[in-house]
């Protein structure tokens, strides 16, 4: 088992889709992360293990990202390769037979543009047992509130990569909190931090997606 | 004098400064295309324009940055790309008149090839469409900047090359990585850089945005010993952007910019202006500091 959690992590953080990628050209012809995730379920692992390798080769390109050893290309095709396999897990997510433990509503907020890091966080919390709504970029207040009303009870994430934007996310989080009183919003983002959460009157801040799914657990414990 | 030739005299020219921060200055909101400005305030766009030819420039660039379809499909503006970067050059063209030159600006399109989302020949339509356009407004030459991929460069080098008689100018955007040296978000360094937009066609290249002039220094340094006979460009941030109670600064003085000027110039910079956080007063200051290091040459 920690075999393949080591294959596919190496498959995510080398950006090997399938397969059939010609990306990276050293791994040509190999089994990619598509291929790992399905003959991993076929082999009875559990959709836990499978988010584990995944998460593990995100980290290992993270890293390398922060340190300028890996570019935004390496990592856009880490992130590729992770949604092929989470791709996967839907399936047996939207059966039922993981009892989903709420909802998150995600989006990047308005006039940002940067999804990356957001996806990611998408990808993971998804994995870690709760349905994802997510937004896309650039989305508006109204767009947010449109979504909670769909979706009742649902917790709200928001993602700012620029300095400019993320002042958005407070009249965002304002209006939120007038019309629903209730709801836990929850911001990230590079240039994010806890104190800036709290000055904006956030309920909760995560640097990355595995703390984000560590406040949604406890959110709904 | 062609713009081409203006630049080959040997004499140092002056480029603008920023247009993105002089727009929300007089009222672009978030969430508004600026390039729909050519069309609905095109006076702010001309006072944004003149205002630069006053502070000393020989050139100026057009507010079209985001002009390329894919960019302006974010506002429903995408089958207004040809009105919206014609409009653009002519407001630049009156403001510049018969002395100064306009620079057509085209931005990255914000779509990233080797994702698959998109085709090469689906960009290169859109930047040939934003070219032409540039063109038929009046511009002089067509600056393809604050690129990071060399795809995506190369592509609108080739867009503005093959489908108007104007010059072109590639710069991109470089970060200072943790080993010291220099690399776009791609990957690419100056060296990566000018070896593949050289070929494309690009007859002036450089850097703009991202970096304040101290650090262009050092790029400049780089790509003049690579290109030793290619006219360089260097569009400077007033320095990296520091946050102040939710506002961003840019914190590079004119008087900063005055002083650096003659080490730009000895690095091999031979048009220099201004990006994110110049204003009219930085590059009145680069204007002034050009004229006494050619004075006392
Ligand atoms: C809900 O709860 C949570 C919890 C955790 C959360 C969370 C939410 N959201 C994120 N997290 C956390 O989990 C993730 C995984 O660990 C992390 O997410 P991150 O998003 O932080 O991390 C990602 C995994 C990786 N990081 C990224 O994806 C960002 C990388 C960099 C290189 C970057 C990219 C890729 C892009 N860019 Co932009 N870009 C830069 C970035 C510079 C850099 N080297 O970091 C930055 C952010 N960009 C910048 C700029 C200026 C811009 N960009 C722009 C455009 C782009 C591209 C389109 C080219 C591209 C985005 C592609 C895309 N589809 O996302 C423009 C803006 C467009 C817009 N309106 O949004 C433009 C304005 C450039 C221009 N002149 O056009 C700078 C911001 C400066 C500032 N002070 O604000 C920048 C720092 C680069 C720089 N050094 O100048 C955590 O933060």
């Amino acid at each position: 088992m920690s075999d393949f959690v080591e294959q596919l992590a190496l498959c995510v953080e080398r950006g090997k889709v399938n397969k059939e990628s010609l990306y990276p050209p050293d791994l040509k012809g190999q089994d990619g992360a598509d291929e790992l995730a399905k003959q991993a379920l076929e082999r009875g692992l559990q959709p836990d293990t499978i988010l584990k390798g995944c998460i593990l080769g995100m980290d290992r390109i993270g890293s390398k990202f922060s340190q300028n050893k890996a570019f935004v290309p390496e990592l856009l095709m880490a992130a590729k390769a992770m949604t092929a396999a989470m791709d996967h897990l839907k399936p047996f997510f939207q059966s039922g037979e993981v009892k989903r433990k709420g909802t998150l509503i995600i989006g990047t907020i308005a006039g940002d543009l940067h999804d990356i890091g957001k996806n990611l966080v998408a990808m993971v919390v998804e994995g870690g047992g709760f349905e994802v709504v997510d937004l896309g970029t650039d989305v508006s207040t109204e767009k947010f509130l449109a979504a909670i009303e769909a979706h009742p009870g649902s917790i709200v994430g928001m993602s700012a990569l620029l300095t400019t934007t993320m002042v958005n996310m407070e009249s965002a989080i304002r209006a939120i909190k007038e019309k629903y009183p209730d709801t836990m919003v929850l911001v990230g983002g590079a240039p994010v931090t806890q104190q800036f959460a709290d000055r904006i009157g956030a309920d909760g801040y995560s640097p990355d997606p595995q703390g984000a799914v560590a406040i949604l657990n406890k959110k709904v414990a | 004098m062609t713009f081409l030739a203006k630049v080959k005299s040997g004499k140092v020219l002056i480029s603008d400064g920023a247009w993105g921060t002089f727009l929300h200055e007089k009222g672009l909101q978030p969430g508004e295309c600026p390039e729909l400005w050519n069309v609905t305030r095109p006076d702010d766009v001309y006072d944004i324009a003149k205002s630069y030819i006053d502070a000393g420039a020989d050139m100026i660039e057009t507010n079209s940055f985001g002009g390329s379809r894919f960019k302006l499909e974010h506002y429903g503006l995408a089958d207004r790309a040809a009105e919206l970067n014609e409009a653009a050059a002519a407001i630049s063209k009156k403001a510049a008149g018969d002395a100064c030159n306009v620079l057509g600006s085209i931005g990255p399109t914000g779509k990233i090839l080797i994702m698959g989302d998109i085709t090469e020949d689906e960009i290169y339509d859109a930047f040939k469409i934003q070219a032409m356009a540039l063109a038929q407004g009046g511009a002089d030459a067509i600056v393809v900047e604050t690129m990071t991929a060399i795809d995506e460069a190369v592509l609108a080098i080739r867009a503005a090359k093959e489908n108007t008689p104007l010059p072109v100018i590639c710069t991109f955007t470089f970060e200072k990585t943790i080993e010291g040296d220099y690399k776009t978000m791609m990957g690419v360094s100056p060296e990566m850089m000018a070896s593949a937009v050289l070929p494309a066609g690009a007859d002036v290249i450089g850097a703009n945005c991202g970096n304040g002039m101290e650090r262009m220094i050092d790029i400049i340094t780089v790509l003049r010993r690579i290109a030793p006979g290619t006219p360089l460009l260097v569009h400077a941030n007033a320095g990296a952007p520091i946050v102040q109670k939710g506002k961003t600064l840019f914190p590079e003085k004119p008087q900063d910019m005055f002083k650096l000027t003659p080490r730009l110039i000895e690095a091999g910079a031979n048009i220099i202006g201004g990006c994110c956080g110049t204003t009219p007063a930085h590059i009145a200051a680069i204007a002034r500091a050009v004229k006494l290091y050619e004075k006392d040459k």
